[in-house]
């Protein structure tokens, strides 16, 4: 298990205060101005080489990510977006850091803005966490009195702006392309790519997006290095991260652990356990509303990072892990899952405007046992018929769901249908 | 969905305190790009009009921005947290996504519904209550989750949520947050890490 | 220059190519719904998927750019699993109406169902229902139908400029809606129709019409503006159905006006279908071709040329132009004229009257000054062109006349003749931007020469074409937009007074004051007929408008759609309409009847053929022959003249209400009801001043 020493986020839970001075205390703002006096390249070497993969779900590597902004000089500024626009059901990581560790994020921001050429940053942070957004505006506030943050950040001479953009609803948003429409003012609806955001962003600008928890671990990595951060979780799957713990199981939580950590453990040591011990399991889903659900054997050696996932079928996605235990009707938690995605469609393009609502009603006819077996196969063509052809990875999500239901646990579902289906006979 | 917009006042404008909140919201944003500034401009309405956006305040905000209205219009409709329907003076909005059903959201959404009468988005005769199912909202750890206007509520069981909503009603203000006392999202019976004993 | 493999075939091609276009240039079709060759992309529909090596995934390939070495397949196995998949989702909600649906017949979703779709569906869900929007009396919804593909969204925005359509709501309840509904306010809006890929979007006039097999489809040319858009007449029997515009790069794109569109049920409207005479009652009544050219052959031999006069209306053609001056040179009289609105215009140098840059090259220019003219209500389809120019960003705009809404933004110069001569003196900011522009133009509209002193204000204008270099060796920049579709023709041909002769204001003054005997209106309603004092007034036309009413003897002429005819546009593109439908009753081609009254005259015209007129017709001016062509006009043949001191007056369009502008369009149902939905009718405006 990691140790407190070796977590960057001590204040997760807000046991401390969230001010500048009690951010200082636990070393947030130290050294500052030194790192980003060591340049550019040597910030974004430094991320490439602790193995940071993005914390938003692709798991894209964030130096990688940097790299492709260009040099500044250009007729358009280059821009950092921060992606707060946390929905991902099953997902509360980054609510704590927005809450509890506000100025490690914005510390963050500074070192992604030095590290990619840019001035100017917006925190695109979803609606509903209207006091989270004013708690930022606050410690942005906080900083720019204190000259962390502005035209000499730090005392670096390093210029540096940061602004909250509060979004309004609207999952899709959390899809970076959907985040950069709707902060130019317009529908958040996703854009074909290429081009890539690191060549036309917002307002056409070169902009790169980052994940809440993905920036707010830089400081860390450059100032203990990143070996250091590297040195937690396997090959290509290093460093630590916030999991949730949610469902069934004895005492949810937020915790902070090194990647690569079993998923029994992650459950049994943080979480209390599965409601009811661990042979009362049933299913797992791993990442996040769109990772398929783990069975009950795969969830036993399950390892919680983005490789040992994949070669589950599934993701670690932004590490929500969602427990059910028997007691769940796995086949009507899909059903609700799939009526989120066919209510967050952004409805522009055809696979997923029209597919998820039909994957949808599918599924809850299945979940109501007013379905036929051969259904199934149907229900199987449609989410195919989605996954790849959409203009964003909502369609996908929208299908991975219901594919891996129909994966792990197609037996389940022809005896729900069965059973149901003589229940209402 | 059309009658929806032409409820509502013939005209709509800022208050001199939100004229210069929007101006300062404007300036976040490069020059020429205040559409930007669409989103917080129709919240910032939207809050001044009683929690809910009439045809009149979008196109306000068009005129304000030098939008086309059509394009307030789609993003005014894109987002969920803009009303276009009046809502009652105290918005309940109960997440029943996942991690929230896995926990009994379901029974918190029908145990409100039946005692105040009201089916989904559907707001009370007297506006105090509109009671709404949502997506996740973004606290699963502290499930069952309802946000009411501003303020999350959290770690609720039927009757916690029921009192929580009555006392609303009768003037108070419940303090927001967990209902059963955990620390954010600390585990239940406190930290098992970060205890400050060193080893977690 | 990227080489890329489709389907087995090398091809290299332009740097930025997408996909799409690259496998149009082997030949190769790729089936799409929103994809549009003149909007932006949008990429949503997905039906255009093709499979790239090693790419991931199927790409869009209209918006995805071709690479180097890249290797695309159009119809693999994958591919046609995507197509399939794409158009199953597309019929799921959609209604199987088909056999009541407008569209059918022309419909692409229909076209790719047949080519790519299932034949049952497997969609065992309630279908949706979507309610259907008003956009006024133009076009018809049919919501439940639509696919959401946004062509109709993306063209109310980029090309008419009039952004009231948008695409509301989300995922499977996202709506196309004006949200507020009304009207649309466009006078392109008659395009979406076209763009509809399915049958959501109708022709509110044509409903349950026809079906597109029954009718007979004439490609032909509009003349209810000076464009010459390019259409395509549909009709049955002997009824115009509709009005579609055709292709023409060069001058309408595939665009076409409100009023050109549906103006056309104006044409089974007060038709002057049989010969008239006036009666001792004061009255017209009906009468056989032979009485008729009679009675107007008597009047004609009773008055001496120098005292009969013609002018000659906007809808009017060169064929029946030919024979008018023809008839009226022979008979010795100067009086005759083209320009019945008295607009200042000089027939002895073609480059003084004509659109010199052409429309398309407005595309090239990079300021443009517009004087005395609302393109927008006079040219909505030229209009769009400006606008396409305007927002790559490289055009500057400025006007003088009035501060009308224009699509675009420009800089307001001033409105009169002083604000030509400011800036021809340089003493107007925008002198400067015309200065340092390569590509500088002027459109000098009738509002700036219809006023009685155009000849200074056309003065002003060559001292501001002079000292703003407007006129370069490579670039003519000096442009007249005219509203009428006869107008060049008329003055190519000289339709234009003789040394004494009288113009048409002073032909009108004339009869008022009984100095002219006899006025022949060959379709010329815009005139003040109530102040012809006792003039013989004969009126050959189509249609009983202003012109007929005042007559003594009316001749039943053709509409254009009647008759093969020649029209010269306002760059001077002579363009040919061809007959759709016989004209009603006794109604014959014009120049057939001006030549029927020649023979009664003593002066028979030397044609018989409509290819002995048009012979003719090149004789007086080659231009004519050149069909679809623009011939260079030589600036230097132009008498340059010299502005006096300005009138005050700003300059006015001559549109005020755009819906109705013509005989044919003042008697259509559709643009009277446009002129009520957007309160235009005199009523109305006093209406709107009053309160």
């Amino acid at each position: 298990m990691l140790r407190d020493a070796d977590r960057i986020f001590t204040n997760l839970y807000g046991q401390q205060g969230r001010d500048l001075k009690a951010a200082r205390a636990r070393g947030d703002w130290e050294g500052t101005a030194e790192l980003i006096a060591k340049g550019r390249d040597w910030i974004k070497e430094e991320v490439k080489a602790s193995g940071l993969r993005g914390r938003g779900g692709a798991g894209f590597p964030t130096g990688v990510k940097w790299g492709f902004m260009p040099a500044e000089g250009g007729d358009r500024p280059n821009i950092i977006v921060v992606n707060a626009d946390e929905g991902e059901p099953g997902t509360c990581k980054d609510r704590d850091i927005l809450r509890n560790e506000p100025h490690k994020l914005l510390e963050g921001i500074l070192l992604a803005c030095a590290g990619t050429g840019s001035h100017l940053a917006y925190i695109y942070i979803r609606g509903e966490f209207v006091r989270e957004a004013a708690i930022l505006e606050e410690a942005i506030q906080e900083a720019r009195d204190a000259g962390m943050l502005g035209p000499d950040a730090c005392g670096s001479g390093f210029s540096c702006e940061v602004y909250v953009h509060r979004g309004a609803g609207a999952y899709v948003c959390g899809e970076e392309t959907g985040l950069l429409t709707s902060l130019e003012g317009k529908k958040g609806q996703p854009r074909i790519k290429p081009p890539f955001p690191a060549q036309v962003g917002v307002w056409g600008c070169p902009t790169t997006v980052n994940n809440v928890e993905s920036i707010a671990v830089v400081p860390a990595i450059c100032k203990r290095g990143s070996d250091w951060f590297a040195g937690f979780g396997r090959e290509r799957n290093t460093g630590t991260k916030i999991f949730c713990i949610s469902g069934h199981v004895n005492r949810p939580c937020n915790v902070e652990e090194s990647l690569s950590i079993p998923l029994k453990d992650l459950i049994e040591t943080h979480a209390g356990g599965v409601r009811g011990g661990w042979d009362n399991l049933l299913a797992v889903i791993p990442g996040g509303s769109s990772t398929p659900a783990l069975d009950k054997a795969a969830c036993e050696e399950a390892v919680m990072d983005f490789d040992g996932l994949a070669e589950l079928g599934t993701g670690l996605g932004t590490a929500a892990v969602v427990v059910m235990d028997k007691s769940t009707d796995i086949v009507r938690a899909v059903a609700r899952l799939s009526h989120f995605y066919a209510h967050e469609s952004c409805g522009q393009c055809t696979p997923c405007r029209e597919g998820a609502g039909w994957l949808w009603r599918m599924m809850e006819r299945v979940a109501a046992g007013n379905a036929r077996i051969d259904e199934l196969d149907e229900m199987q063509a449609v989410a195919d018929n989605i996954s790849g052809n959409t203009i964003c990875a909502l369609g996908d999500a929208a299908a991975w769901p219901v594919q891996g239901l129909l994966k792990r646990f197609r037996p389940t579902l022809e005896q729900h249908i069965r059973d149901k289906g003589k229940r209402a006979a | 969905m059309t009658q929806e917009t032409t409820q509502g006042p013939d005209g709509f404008a800022f208050t001199p305190e939100n004229l210069a909140r929007a101006r300062e919201i404007i300036a976040r944003y490069p020059a020429g790009k205040q559409a930007s500034a669409v989103m917080p401009l129709l919240d910032l309405a939207q809050r001044q009009h009683g929690g809910w956006l009439p045809g009149a305040a979008m196109d306000y905000v068009a005129e304000f921005l030098e939008m086309p209205p059509v394009r307030v219009y789609e993003v005014a409709t894109f987002y969920t947290m803009y009303n276009k329907r009046p809502v009652g003076a105290h918005h309940i909005k109960v997440c029943t996504n996942i991690a929230c059903w896995l926990r009994g959201a379901e029974d918190l959404m029908a145990a409100l519904r039946e005692r105040r009468g009201l089916d989904n988005d559907e707001t009370d005769r007297d506006g105090t209550y509109t009671l709404s199912e949502v997506e996740c909202l973004g606290a699963c750890v502290n499930a069952p989750v309802m946000q009411v206007n501003d303020d999350y509520y959290e770690d609720l069981d039927a009757d916690s949520a029921r009192a929580v909503v009555e006392a609303l009603g009768r003037g108070e203000a419940p303090a927001p947050g967990s209902r059963t006392g955990r620390q954010g999202s600390a585990p239940e019976g406190g930290p098992t890490v970060l205890t400050g004993k060193g080893e977690g | 220059m990227p080489t890329l493999t489709i389907d087995g075939t090398e091809i290299e091609v332009a740097p930025g190519t997408t996909l799409l276009q690259a496998c149009e240039q082997l030949g190769i079709e790729i089936p799409r719904f929103c994809y549009h060759e003149r909007l932006n992309i949008a990429g949503n529909c997905r039906m255009c998927l093709v499979e790239v090596e090693k790419a991931p995934k199927p790409m869009p390939s209209c918006a995805a750019v071709a690479g180097d070495n890249m290797v695309v397949h159009t119809d693999s196995e994958s591919v046609r699993r995507a197509r399939r998949a794409i158009l199953e989702f597309l019929l799921i909600n959609h209604p199987l109406d088909c056999p009541i649906c407008d569209q059918g017949g022309e419909c692409d979703l229909q076209d790719q169902t047949v080519a790519y779709g299932p034949d049952r569906s497997r969609f065992n869900e309630e279908k949706r229902a979507v309610a259907d929007k008003y956009l006024g009396p133009l076009i018809d919804t049919s919501m439940t139908r639509c696919i959401q593909c946004t062509r109709c969204v993306r063209f109310m925005h980029e090309v008419a400029g009039v952004p009231e359509l948008g695409a509301a709501w989300r995922g499977e309840e996202t709506e196309i809606t004006p949200y507020i509904e009304k009207g649309l306010t466009s006078e392109l809006s008659g395009n979406i129709i076209d763009l509809c890929p399915v049958g959501a979007l109708t022709n509110k006039p044509y409903a349950f019409q026809a079906r597109p097999w029954e009718l007979a489809k004439t490609p032909s040319i509009d003349v209810h503006d000076a464009v010459g858009s390019n259409v395509r007449v549909d009709s049955r029997g002997d009824r115009v159905l509709r009005i579609l515009p055709r292709e023409h790069e060069d001058v309408n794109e595939e665009w076409l006006s409100d009023k050109s569109r549906f103006a056309c049920d104006g044409l089974a409207r007060q038709r002057i279908d049989t010969p008239y005479i006036r009666g001792n009652d004061g009255r017209l009544h009906p009468a056989r071709w032979d009485d008729a050219l009679r009675a107007v052959a008597d009047a004609m031999t009773d008055v001496p040329a120098a005292e009969m006069g013609a002018i000659v209306g906007d809808l009017v053609d060169c064929e029946a132009m030919t024979a008018l001056l023809d008839l009226w040179r022979g008979l010795g009289s100067p009086h005759i004229d083209c320009r019945q609105d008295g607009a200042y215009l000089d027939a002895s140098a073609r480059a003084g009257y004509v659109f010199n840059s052409t429309i398309a090259g407005i595309e090239d220019a990079d300021a443009l000054l517009i004087v005395g003219s609302n393109p927008r209500l006079e040219a909505p389809v030229l209009n769009a062109r400006i606008r396409k120019r305007w927002r790559t960003g490289r055009l500057s705009v400025g006007v003088i006349g009035q501060a009308a809404p224009l699509t675009y933004d420009y800089t307001h110069v001033g409105e009169g003749t002083r604000a030509i001569s400011d800036v021809a003196k340089g003493d107007n900011a925008f002198a400067k931007v015309l200065k340092n522009a390569e590509r500088p133009m002027v459109i000098v509209g009738m509002g700036a020469l219809d006023r009685g002193d155009g000849d200074s204000v056309t003065g002003h204008l060559h001292r501001l074409v002079e000292n703003c270099g407007i006129v370069r060796d490579d670039w003519n920049g000096f442009n007249v937009l005219h509203t009428a579709a006869a107008r060049v023709g008329g003055l190519d041909l000289g339709l234009v007074p003789e040394d004494k002769g009288l113009s048409a204001p002073a032909m009108q003054a004339a009869a008022g004051k009984g100095t002219l005997k006899l006025l022949y209106l060959l379709g010329a309603d815009e005139v003040d007929t109530t102040a012809l004092g006792d003039a013989f007034v004969v009126y050959q036309g189509h249609h009983g408008d202003a012109g007929a009413a005042r007559a003594d003897v009316v001749l039943p002429g053709a509409a254009y759609t009647e008759k093969d005819a020649t029209y010269v546009n306002t760059e001077g593109r002579p363009q040919r309409t061809q007959r759709a439908v016989c004209p009603p009753g006794e109604a014959r081609p014009d120049w057939a009847i001006l030549r029927a009254l020649s023979a009664r005259v003593g002066h028979t015209l030397p044609y018989d053929t409509l290819e002995d007129v048009r012979h003719r017709m090149t004789r007086i001016n080659p231009v004519l022959g050149r069909v679809d062509e623009v011939v260079p006009a030589d600036w230097s043949a132009v008498t340059k003249l010299r502005g006096k001191t300005p009138r005050k007056a700003p300059f006015e369009s001559p549109v005020r209400v755009f819906y109705q502008t013509d005989a044919i369009s003042r008697v259509s149902p559709t643009m009277a009801a446009c002129v009520r939905e957007h309160g235009l009718g005199d009523d109305d405006r006093k209406a709107g001043s009053d309160g």
